[in-house]
């Protein structure tokens, strides 16, 4: 249950942006080698803002999957499991090119 | 961890660039949550869309890096120790201290979320024992953050310590996410999760410098395969330590032992 305190730093970054106005949707990026399960993000999203100006804004969140390169062959590959393995060159280092991505990318505002 | 954009948000020229993809991947990626009023391009009417780029994370890890600066500060190293819950961090810890606390001045930060049976088993040791109850009213935090292990610092003489340990609470997976400013992170593991757990948590597993292997005692009356764990464990952090042992009949401690007093505070810089 991370994502309860995960949510309060969500409603501070968003109020900094939001500046007093009205909050229709808040965009998230979400890497899949972060832990967060997006259903309980949303679930504790509503539970923190339930009694806030911020009640009613939606939490969407976009996944990004997992995606490394071989420091070896240089193959860039995409990851359906977290095996943090080349399937060419076993043994390899590989780098996390993408998916531990964590941010607010974008806030949706009432038209004043 | 993606770097800290900050951009200048100019409100009445960001209509709708949210969504331009910066990050280079070059396939379909998972587009299938529940809201169809996501992140889809055109204009929404009556909204505006605010870029605003900023990583979830800034305020913990600033914390964090506030916490190290007291750390070097008073010149000790600080130690983040995580682990399921029954790994025996507690045991180990109360061997560590049974083992060093006359040569090096130990402090702890012991988080439990409702109890302090733990810190009551450490005390007598001649350590500085800081709680920490993470239990917040919605039945309590997973895990120990930076603002929380903040919290504890008041609570120990560093300037008197050389070594700070971080218990943190038992869970493989939400202590994983939050750097608290330790400059070493360690996992106590035992042989009794079995083999697969570096790739059911492999995020845990790639957030440490060392995993203790512990309870190896117990392995001959277990259908264990040692060799199948430490494939996984390279699987997802090639580079890591391990040390095996016994909290139970000590076997291994003093290595152990020896890697904690090894650790400077240029070394291994918490990522």
């Amino acid at each position: 249950m991370h994502e309860l305190s995960i949510c309060s730093s969500i409603m501070g970054i968003v109020r900094q942006h939001a500046e007093g106005r009205q909050v229709q949707t808040v965009h998230l990026r979400v890497g899949a080698m972060r832990q967060i399960v997006p259903d309980t993000l949303v679930y504790c999203w509503s539970l923190v803002t339930e009694a806030s100006e911020l009640a009613g804004a939606e939490l969407a969140v976009e996944r990004i999957p997992a995606k490394i390169r071989c420091t070896g062959c240089g193959r860039a590959q995409v990851l359906e499991e977290p095996m943090l393995v080349c399937p060419s060159c076993p043994g390899q280092i590989v780098d996390l090119i993408a998916g531990d991505e964590f941010l607010i990318t974008s806030l949706d505002l009432a038209e004043v | 961890m993606g770097r800290f954009h900050r951009h200048d948000h100019d409100h009445a020229h960001n209509h709708d660039h949210a969504h331009d993809h910066d990050h280079d991947h070059d396939h379909d990626h998972d587009h299938d949550h529940d809201h169809d009023h996501g992140d889809h391009s055109g204009y929404s009417t009556g909204a505006e869309r605010v870029v605003v780029l900023e990583r979830i994370f800034a305020e913990n890890d600033h914390t964090a890096a506030a916490n190290r600066r007291d750390f070097d500060a008073a010149a000790l190293v600080a130690v983040n120790m995580m682990s399921s819950p029954g790994a025996g961090k507690t045991t180990l810890l109360a061997e560590t201290l049974r083992r060093l606390h006359d040569r090096v001045r130990i402090g702890i930060i012991e988080g439990d979320i409702e109890t302090s049976i733990d810190a009551d088993r450490l005390s007598g040791f001649g350590a500085a024992i800081a709680l920490i109850n993470t239990s917040n009213g919605f039945g309590g935090e997973c895990h120990l953050d930076a603002p929380m292990v903040r919290s504890a610092l008041g609570r120990l003489p560093l300037a008197e310590l050389d070594l700070v340990i971080i218990e943190n609470v038992g869970n493989l997976v939400c202590p994983a996410e939050f750097d608290v400013g330790a400059h070493a992170r360690t996992m106590v593991y035992s042989v009794t999760e079995g083999e697969e757990k570096p790739l059911k948590y492999p995020v845990m597993f790639r957030a440490v410098d060392l995993v203790v292997v512990n309870k190896v005692d117990l392995i001959p009356h277990l259908d264990y395969d040692l060799d199948a764990f430490y494939a996984n464990l390279r699987a997802v952090n090639p580079g890591v330590q391990a040390i095996e042992l016994s909290a139970r009949t000590g076997a291994g401690i003093d290595a152990w032992c020896d890697w904690l007093l090894g650790l400077r505070p240029e070394v291994n810089p918490a990522v």
